[in-house]
């Protein structure tokens, strides 16, 4: 069997591949509840994340010609990231589950030697109390690092922290 | 609706820990709670697939439409495949490197090095049916950072791929055969093994060279594969 390659940091230099029209991931005509996602992103110093690449992936509404399903922001001087996109449904889980709404999120970053997996949910969807993920997360402090709120309409909000005490929830994929 | 079928873990070892003193960065960027391991569904299963007439090649980096870069021309070459061998046809390679002096074209970058006119250092190329992909561009040059005293990066060109699933999702450096600076890299030296680490350099190959053109270099590329291993699969048949 042959091995997977090694992980490396992105780096600080990232942006030479950046195109800041794939944070509108409805570019290509997607119809759907558009939604804006955003957050800051901070260090266990507390300092603002000013480098990072921020991807998102959905697996809902389904990939089609006018939906690729993949986004990507840099963040800014105020360490904040903006995403545009349609509002995920619920997609299956493994068995008889069923997932609630969420994005895959990975963070990459000058610092980071693999990018960080996280997931970012919907506040007030019914569907946390049984979403597989969520309930691997015993701390409800915890689990609310993943759930963003609606701050205004069609805009979801959610604050990254690397490390301390307000730490995101992120995942060994 | 049957489970998809998920990625295997990373071998041990061949993965860089988020967390080492002897690069500075990680310091304040790694997590200090331990991961938490969730089950691969089809959001991480499944991924991006990119589209060829939306996200034009870039397959040669060494000049631009004004002219053309300074620097040793290079043709880099390899194949990507997946731990069980099968090739990754179709998918999405994306490159960045300095140019032949050690610098960035980014506002970030103020090495006192030249930056040249003629040279951009952003690349897109695509695998064949094969899993093949190859690039022109120009060797990059080595440059100081302030990791510690006397930090020099080896040469190297960061590579970006997705493969088939966003779990596969990973992001690379190549480095070259024969350079002095890796030995001394922190960066390259926090994979834990040796052999892992080996598989992150080009080497140079005469018949990818071409003769008054540019030096050949082979880098393929293995990316995670799905399933049990086969030796998993040995010991599940013999019991």
């Amino acid at each position: 069997m042959a091995i997977a390659v090694s992980s490396q940091t992105i780096g600080p230099y990232w942006h030479l591949l950046r195109d800041p029209t794939w944070a509108d991931m409805t570019r290509f005509g997607a119809t759907g509840e558009v939604i804006r996602i955003e957050g800051r992103i901070t260090d266990g110093a507390g300092d603002l994340v000013t480098d990072a690449c921020v991807e998102i992936w959905q697996a809902s509404p389904p990939v089609s010609d006018t939906f690729d399903g993949f986004g990507r922001a840099g963040t800014d001087a105020q360490g904040r990231f903006s995403i545009k996109t349609i509002k995920p449904g619920p997609v299956p889980g493994l068995g008889n589950a069923q997932q609630a709404p969420h994005v895959a999120v990975t963070i990459l970053a000058r610092g980071l030697t693999k990018g960080l997996a996280t997931r970012i949910y919907f506040k007030g969807d019914d569907g946390h109390e049984t979403d597989p993920v969520l309930n691997l997360i015993e701390d409800p402090a915890r689990r609310e690092t993943l759930i963003a709120t609606q701050t205004t309409p069609g805009v979801w909000s959610l604050d990254i922290c690397l490390q301390g005490d307000t730490e995101t929830v992120f995942f060994d994929v | 609706m049957s489970d998809p079928v998920p990625f295997r873990p990373y071998v041990a070892q061949t993965q860089p820990e988020y967390d080492a003193a002897i690069y500075g960065s990680t310091k304040f960027r790694h997590p200090d709670q331990k991961l938490l391991k969730i089950p691969h569904s089809i959001t991480e299963t499944t991924g991006p697939q990119f589209a060829r007439s939306r996200y034009p090649s870039v397959i040669d980096l060494s000049k631009v439409a004004s002219g053309e870069a300074q620097g040793q021309r290079i043709i880099v070459e390899g194949r990507v495949t997946d731990e069980d061998g099968r090739p990754v046809p179709n998918t999405m390679i994306e490159l960045w490197q300095a140019n032949s002096t050690g610098r960035y074209h980014h506002e970030g970058d103020q090495h006192d090095a030249p930056l040249d006119p003629h040279f951009h250092g952003a690349g897109r190329v695509f695998t064949d049916a094969e899993g093949k992909y190859r690039y022109t561009s120009i060797k990059p040059g080595a440059y100081p950072w302030r990791n510690h005293h006397n930090a020099w990066r080896p040469n190297h060109i960061h590579y970006s791929l997705f493969g088939a699933g966003f779990a596969s999702r990973i992001i690379t450096q190549m480095y070259f055969e024969g350079d002095p600076l890796m030995a001394l890299d922190p960066i390259y030296n926090m994979v834990p093994d040796e052999a892992a680490r080996k598989r992150l350099i080009a080497l140079f190959d005469i018949n990818l060279t071409e003769p008054e053109w540019a030096l050949g270099y082979r880098f393929d590329i293995v990316l995670r594969g799905r399933g049990a291993t086969p030796i998993e699969e040995a010991h599940a048949g013999s019991h």
